[in-house]
């Protein structure tokens, strides 16, 4: 046997050995690389789930004592009408953001032209208020729709309408905070749509061409179908979005506001609720409702999208 | 011929262009005019420069400071989200260990579950703490993230076996496969995630309001929405706080457009 059969055959009897205690230790490995994240996610993420559904059955005293109430916060938070409220304008505001759905659609279609420029300059800026902070971006527009001096009463003008200070009027608070909301999603929903207009197979298009069908054909036919998936994604984004409305609603409708009653949303209530007057019990109640309404919700879109969404 | 053919689509999207940055352009131009030139009907379109609208942003509260909270929240729960959830995508995604799949998805759950559900007992642990209005209470809730996990994960497994197979024969173990060799494969998608983390933690402002009351602790966000709360009417000063606020964000996007575009579509292909 010469050195180097030797050398091999000593490798091929040590590398089985080698792996298998390497194999033997890798739960070991794995439980202590997932150790770190385990332990953050379950004290600050899955145990307080635990804890606010049993806070929920909860009243809390001045002192922080908890006692058992049974369904009463529930009882509570299903009959009084402010949430009722609050839950409308959540729905309200939530479908009003998906009329922004076509218009991202449209803008993703123009820049995957063939043969465009200027592609990632567009991009920019219509991608620029997805990225800007909310606080600012609440401030930017509550300038705009200022009754005296907003640049948008001043464009409504030239129309020969007389504009009303959109954000403290109740009648058309709700819709003014929409149209803001649409616009930092514009550029969001965009891009998503961008990607899934890439999926798109190009043999398709030039097929059609050849049949001879034109541009809008074209999109009608082949682009809206297979862009329905990302539809999907986008629509069940933009509801789980919308219940979740909190910054614009919080920022826009400050107490004085004479509109502030009129425009809450479920979470500007339930901060209120639980970290302005103390009601942790009830806005546990609260939370927990949410996330059922969430769920159905979700469901719900699921068991529709076999109606409509094609998946290639 | 064909740039003939495209200006209807240029025309189309550079007027949606500009309807989508006028609100910036005008936040711009309140920012450098005077307070009687932003109060005048018609519009002034050429301001007088009032630089002072800037220097008074700093006076009006601790902008400086809040700024640095701002910068040490978002690098603090970045680098962390990185560091704790590559380390445990990669065990989800190749090692073999008992229970794994279980584990996993527990942790996914915590996507399903909106975020009031958790709020009142991050805060009761955060006071418990003695956390209130410091940058721990603002930082680490946000340094785990189950959604970050999920994406490298993903990552993970879109990359060979091979290129740890030479690694393992050479009796490297685990965490040290991990380091040296699929972190550096890992980049593009811990990019991704950096700039996704990056952008919801410098804008985020519900959990600063919840745990940091005192203007000297508090991040920008928040600043932004207790000077607006004072400042109400003078629109030049709020605009220029807004502008600076927000303009490091803008720059980190512009500079890393490509990775957060990534990001963004991989949220919408999963």
């Amino acid at each position: 046997m010469s050195a180097l059969d030797r050398a091999v055959a000593v490798r091929a009897a040590a590398r089985p050995s080698a792996r298998r205690r390497l194999r033997d230790r890798e739960w070991v490995w794995g439980y202590a690389m997932i150790a770190p994240l385990v332990l953050g996610l379950g004290v600050f993420y899955l145990w307080p789930v635990a804890q606010s559904v049993y806070y929920s059955f909860t009243e809390w005293t001045l002192f922080g004592d908890a006692t058992w109430i049974g369904l009463d916060n529930y009882r509570q938070v299903l009959t009084d009408p402010a949430n009722a409220k609050a839950l409308r304008n959540t729905f309200l505001y939530g479908g009003l953001t998906l009329l922004g759905i076509p218009v991202s659609i449209a803008v993703a279609a123009l820049l995957g032209t063939r043969g465009l420029k200027l592609v990632s300059f567009y991009r920019t800026l219509y991608f620029l208020p997805v990225v800007t902070m909310p606080a600012a971006v609440a401030m930017i527009w509550s300038w705009l729709y200022n009754g005296d001096y907003g640049l948008i009463n001043y464009a409504l003008s030239f129309a020969g309408i007389e504009g009303t200070s959109w954000i403290a009027d109740p009648d058309t608070a709700l819709y003014a905070v929409a149209v803001v909301g649409i616009w930092t999603q514009i550029g969001y929903n965009a891009v998503i749509f961008m990607a899934g207009l890439q999926s798109i197979p190009s043999h398709l298009y030039e097929a059609a061409s050849i049949d001879g069908a034109g541009r809008v054909r074209q999109f009608f036919g082949i682009t809206l179908p297979l862009l329905s998936p990302s539809v999907f994604f986008v629509s069940v984004l933009s509801v789980i979005n919308g219940l979740q409305m909190f910054d614009l609603v919080y920022l826009l409708f400050r107490k004085g506001n004479p509109a502030r009653e009129e425009t809450q949303t479920v979470v500007s209530l339930f901060f209120s609720r639980a970290f302005e007057e103390g009601a942790k019990g009830y806005a546990a109640a609260m939370a927990v409702v949410l996330m059922l309404i969430t769920l159905a919700l979700t469901v719900f879109q699921f068991r529709m999208q076999k109606r409509w969404v094609h998946y290639a | 011929m064909r740039s003939g053919r495209l200006w209807p689509v240029h025309l189309v999207l550079a007027v949606g262009a500009a309807a989508m940055v006028m609100p910036f352009f005008w936040q711009v131009l309140t920012a450098l005019k005077s307070f009687t030139e932003a109060t005048r009907m018609p519009p002034v379109w050429i301001p007088s420069f009032e630089w002072s609208n800037f220097a008074e942003v700093f006076e009006a509260g601790p902008f400086l400071r809040q700024f640095g909270n701002t910068v040490v929240m978002t690098a603090g729960r970045t680098l962390a989200q990185l560091l704790f959830c590559s380390l445990a995508a990669y065990a989800f995604a190749r090692l073999r260990f008992p229970g794994r799949n279980v584990i996993f998805i527990a942790l996914l759950s915590v996507l399903m579950v909106p975020g009031q559900l958790f709020l009142i007992p991050q805060y009761q642990i955060v006071q418990s703490l003695g956390w209130l209005n410091t940058l721990p209470g603002l930082i680490v809730p946000g340094m785990f993230s189950a959604f970050g996990t999920f994406m490298m994960r993903q990552f993970f497994m879109t990359l060979p076996a091979e290129v740890e197979e030479a690694a393992r024969l050479d009796g490297a173990n685990p965490l040290r496969i991990f380091w040296s060799v699929m972190l550096p494969l890992a980049r593009p998608g811990l990019l991704a995630l950096g700039v996704l983390t990056v952008l919801w933690s410098w804008n985020d402002l519900m959990w600063p309001l919840i745990v940091n009351t005192d203007p000297e602790q508090m991040p920008l966000s928040a600043g932004l929405s207790a000077l607006q709360g004072e400042h109400m009417t003078d629109y030049p000063v709020l605009m220029a706080g807004s502008l600076m606020a927000s303009a490091p964000i803008i720059v980190v996007f512009v500079i890393m457009q490509k990775q957060l575009i990534q990001g963004i579509a991989f949220t919408g292909s999963k």
